[in-house]
């Protein structure tokens, strides 16, 4: 199922885009293989089916599932990629990162600088996560933050289908790791259709909506928390700009300023444990840049301190959601 | 060493120039590191040699290496110029790595050395992708991973010796048993008298061999190389050696016992192959001679060039990082 034309009215889902952005850049390039745990056909095509119809169409040579070896997974696209493949690796949850930490930080990352720019490691790495479906606290977390600290991996994390497609093409152009970060339970909302072959720049926010009071900045799943909470905030009259990070590191720190210069206020808001985040980052940077200027503190909203809980209640209580990022947005505006 | 031998003359004097260059090299980063004019951490291969001399005459430039923080004997023996090699452990711009690797993080392309890890296993995922990708390209390539005997005990090593018999890759699996993980004797550290006997449980051609041997080493890299190359999947050499000084330049090895060392000493593979070579015939002491002076000789200038060549530009300190200058 690859991207089709773009048309107005045509609808695909995250999990479709992302297939199609698959397909799409294995006809493109002989070069890019596709690695992971149940990524083949004869496994159904990923836990999820995110990979379905590629080994059928492409060949089990190019889509190998793999043993569960997180560090084998990685490793060997790393090998691979150090001599001109484009391998795409699926680590299935993000959590199992930390299986391959190894790989990713310590070499994915640093071999182009330890290597003086002889050797360079362009691969993609994509993952799954999100709370909300009762998984727990092995099978939700939003790491990107780990990544982001550092330096020699690009970390992406889009909210729709245009984009998801978009992205994940630049980050097997990239040539340089990337580490792609899908919701999971998000996969299956629709969304506009992206258009065969387009490209969405890596560390290039998209302004979601522009507004005048507020600059709301949120990625992933959070990013349809905060579209639901402004429909509550339209209500009270308050002009909220929506920016959609998409890339998470490079991040684009000129569309940021320039919003919050604008407005003044800026709430971030992301699934992830506040506690150094990627929110700490961007509020930093705010008042470095914008000290003095600012008419409110930046103000964070991220998960509690806590492991991602089990029980209905507590999940449903761990992460923001529309009606706390709409009372935020209200704290920031008043007075 | 027999009279009748395997290997060819030219072989013979190539895999002793090569433990002769090895072995100089070592004597000379440490004589170095003592009078203070190079400071890096370095991991001395002494005693080791035979294995990458006796291995890499059955390589070819086109053939992969992924070794370990111990593991400039590797890449010495892969063809790693001297000069690149010596830039990089002073830390000049000038270094295989423009100074930005240093002695743990070796890395030259042209002679397929590709990674050098400072991680204890992580060699093994990481060649399995060199010969995913040489298994891909059917040209016949092979991709070796050398570590020692403590990285048969980390998960990395089991994932990937799973992962290269399932896929048959062409990888060999060089496992330099020197007897110490660290400080820590093989013994107290793993389970089991032989680590190649972990092969069978990967359904993988095991080897067990003499390391310092050099006809017994040869051999066992030869049939790995050539089943590599045939499509026949990888191999697991466990290649018994020892290291002849402590874990880390300046440690005082007060863990090993003063017999076993000395012992091993009196083995030292280096002199004892030389000796060989000139007891077997053929081999004029002239002809040895001339060559040690010669790398001798190639070392000193190496040395020379190595601390004259300037450290690295400010502006390197963030190159590097990504293809793009500078990246938020």
């Amino acid at each position: 199922m690859s991207a089709k034309p773009n048309s107005q009215d045509e609808q695909m889902t995250i999990l479709a885009a992302i297939n199609g952005a698959l397909a799409d850049a294995m006809e493109a390039d002989d070069r890019v293989l596709l690695l992971g745990e149940d990524v083949a056909d004869a496994e159904n095509g990923g836990v999820v089916g995110v990979t379905k119809g590629l080994s059928s169409r492409f060949g089990d040579h190019r889509v190998r599932s793999t043993p569960i070896s997180e560090q084998a997974i990685v490793g060997a696209a790393i090998g691979a990629s150090l001599v001109g493949w484009k391998p795409v690796a699926e680590i299935m949850l993000m959590n199992f990162t930390a299986v391959a930490m190894d790989m990713i930080v310590n070499h994915a990352a640093k071999l182009r600088y330890m290597s003086g720019g002889q050797t360079h490691v362009p691969i993609t790495i994509r993952t799954m996560t999100g709370a909300g479906i009762g998984n727990g606290g092995q099978h939700s977390d939003y790491l990107e933050a780990w990544f982001a600290h550092t330096a020699g991996i690009k970390v992406i994390a889009p909210s729709n289908p245009a984009d998801a497609y978009g992205l994940l093409r630049s980050c097997i152009d990239d040539p340089d790791p990337c580490l792609f970060v899908e919701n999971l339970p998000g996969y299956w909302a629709p969304g506009e259709a992206p258009t065969k072959g387009h490209r969405v720049p890596l560390g290039k926010a998209k302004i979601v909506r522009e507004g005048s009071d507020v600059t709301v900045i949120s990625y992933s799943r959070m990013m349809v928390e905060a579209i639901n909470a402004l429909k509550l905030t339209d209500q009270n009259g308050i002009s909220v700009e929506l920016i959609d990070l998409r890339s998470i590191s490079p991040w684009d720190q000129t569309a940021v300023v320039n919003s919050a210069t604008k407005t003044g206020r800026v709430l971030i808001v992301h699934e992830a444990v506040t506690r150094f985040g990627v929110g700490a980052e961007i509020a930093s940077t705010l008042s470095e840049v914008l000290f003095g200027k600012l008419k409110k503190p930046v103000t964070r909203l991220g998960a509690a301190y806590s492991p991602v809980p089990f029980s209905k209640p507590l999940e449903a209580a761990h992460a923001p959601n529309a009606e706390r990022i709409a009372a935020a947005i209200q704290t920031l505006v008043a007075g | 060493m027999s009279d009748v031998s395997s290997i060819s003359r030219d072989t013979q004097h190539e895999i002793y120039r090569k433990m002769y260059l090895l072995k100089a090299n070592d004597e000379r980063v440490r004589k170095l590191l003592r009078t203070g004019r190079i400071v890096a951490t370095y991991y001395s291969y002494r005693g080791q040699e035979v294995i990458p001399a006796a291995l890499s005459v059955n390589l070819t430039d086109e053939d992969y290496l992924c070794t370990i923080y111990r593991g400039i004997h590797d890449m010495l023996a892969k063809g790693l110029p001297l000069k690149d090699l010596w830039a990089e452990i002073a830390g000049r711009v000038d270094g295989t790595c423009k100074g930005k690797g240093g002695p743990m993080h070796l890395t030259y392309p042209s002679k397929g050395i590709m990674v050098t890890t400072g991680v204890v296993g992580s060699s093994m995922p990481i060649a399995n992708g060199l010969g995913w990708a040489a298994q891909l390209e059917k040209k016949g390539r092979v991709s070796v991973a050398n570590f020692g005997d403590g990285a048969a005990n980390i998960g990395a090593f089991h994932e990937a010796l799973n992962l290269a018999a399932l896929w048959r890759l062409p990888v060999i699996f060089i496992c330099q048993n020197n007897r110490y993980a660290e400080h820590t004797a093989y013994a107290k550290g793993t389970a089991g008298a032989r680590i190649s006997d972990r092969a069978a449980g990967y359904a993988m051609a095991g080897v067990h061999v003499d390391g310092n041997d050099v006809e017994a080493m040869y051999a066992a890299a030869r049939e790995a190389v050539q089943r590599a190359r045939e499509g026949g999947g990888p191999t697991l050499i466990e290649a018994m050696t020892y290291r002849f000084q402590g874990h880390v330049f300046g440690d005082s090895d007060a863990y090993i016992a003063k017999e076993e060392k000395a012992a091993a000493l009196a083995a030292d593979p280096v002199p004892r192959y030389r000796a060989a070579l000139l007891k077997a015939g053929g081999s004029a002491e002239q002809l040895l001679t001339e060559m040690e002076k010669q790398i001798e000789a190639e070392i000193d200038e190496a040395v020379e060039f190595a601390l004259a060549s300037p450290y690295p530009a400010m502006s390197e300190l963030t190159r590097d990082v990504f293809a793009e200058e500078s990246v938020s």
